[in-house]
């Protein structure tokens, strides 16, 4: 199943990249997409390798945790914790 | 948390890279056929304190959907939490310069206490909760905002 991966802020600029489309095993969660984001490179293994608090990440524009299931065609964003108003 | 896009906050809510029209939204805040004894606003703005020493501008970046939707929901739990006439919030994304505004917040009810009170409520949330983030400009260098334990905290007071 394909999945679309959006990226902002620090993170944005760290991986040089705003967007992604993934393909995952049906049935996978946010954390497998983690591990196989965390391949992709050095700052990619910084960020994704042990994606601690600062790593916040939203399924579908509402917040969500590593261990939430993922369906065809979610859109998943990554993102540091926020810093408005 | 998510609210349909048919929310009627979505009225109240403006997200803009333009500057905020100020002498507008004191206006729009302050519309009153008598139904609102109490109108707070507040107007949150780009600091230059000795910790931002050097500080020549901000760039304001938002998640376009998710923001707009997050935001409805905080004014929908500030209406279930006091009795209030009327909500605004206007936030800017983009590039600031000292002093510009980055948030108007205004609230009106019946007394000041529910008008004060849900003002705060919805700054303390929109700065956890909603997906903005700050980079500093300090001449051609930036730096991204780290997160404050203390707005964690000013959140916490609401939770139930």
């Amino acid at each position: 199943m394909k999945v679309e991966v959006l990226f902002f802020a620090s993170f944005k600029e760290q991986l040089d990249c705003s967007r992604l489309s993934i393909d995952l095993a049906s049935g996978d969660h946010v954390s497998e997409l983690c591990e196989l984001l965390s391949q992709r490179g050095p700052e990619w293994l910084e960020l994704f390798g042990n994606p601690a608090n600062m790593v916040k990440v939203s399924v579908n524009q509402e917040m969500a945790e590593f261990n939430k299931k993922l369906n065809e065609g979610d859109e998943v964003a990554f993102f540091p914790p926020v810093t408005g108003g | 948390m998510k609210v349909s896009s048919q929310s009627k906050f979505y009225d109240a809510i403006s997200i803009s890279d333009v500057a905020l029209d100020m002498d507008e939204l004191i206006k729009e805040a302050h519309a009153n056929n008598g139904e609102s004894g109490a109108v707070v606003t507040f107007t949150g703005a780009v600091r230059v304190s000795d910790e931002e020493q050097g500080l020549t501008g901000m760039t304001l970046e938002h998640y376009p959907g998710m923001t707009e939707s997050q935001l409805a929901s905080i004014l929908e739990e500030a209406e279930e939490r006091w009795r209030l006439t009327r909500m605004l919030v206007s936030h800017r994304v983009g590039y600031l310069a000292p002093g510009d505004p980055i948030v108007f917040v205004a609230t009106a009810g019946l007394h000041r206490k529910e008008a004060f009170e849900a003002a705060e409520f919805i700054m303390d949330y929109l700065k956890k909760k909603a997906t903005f983030w700050k980079k500093e400009h300090y001449g051609d260098r930036t730096q991204w905002v780290e997160a404050k334990e203390s707005d964690e905290q000013a959140a916490a007071r609401w939770e139930r």
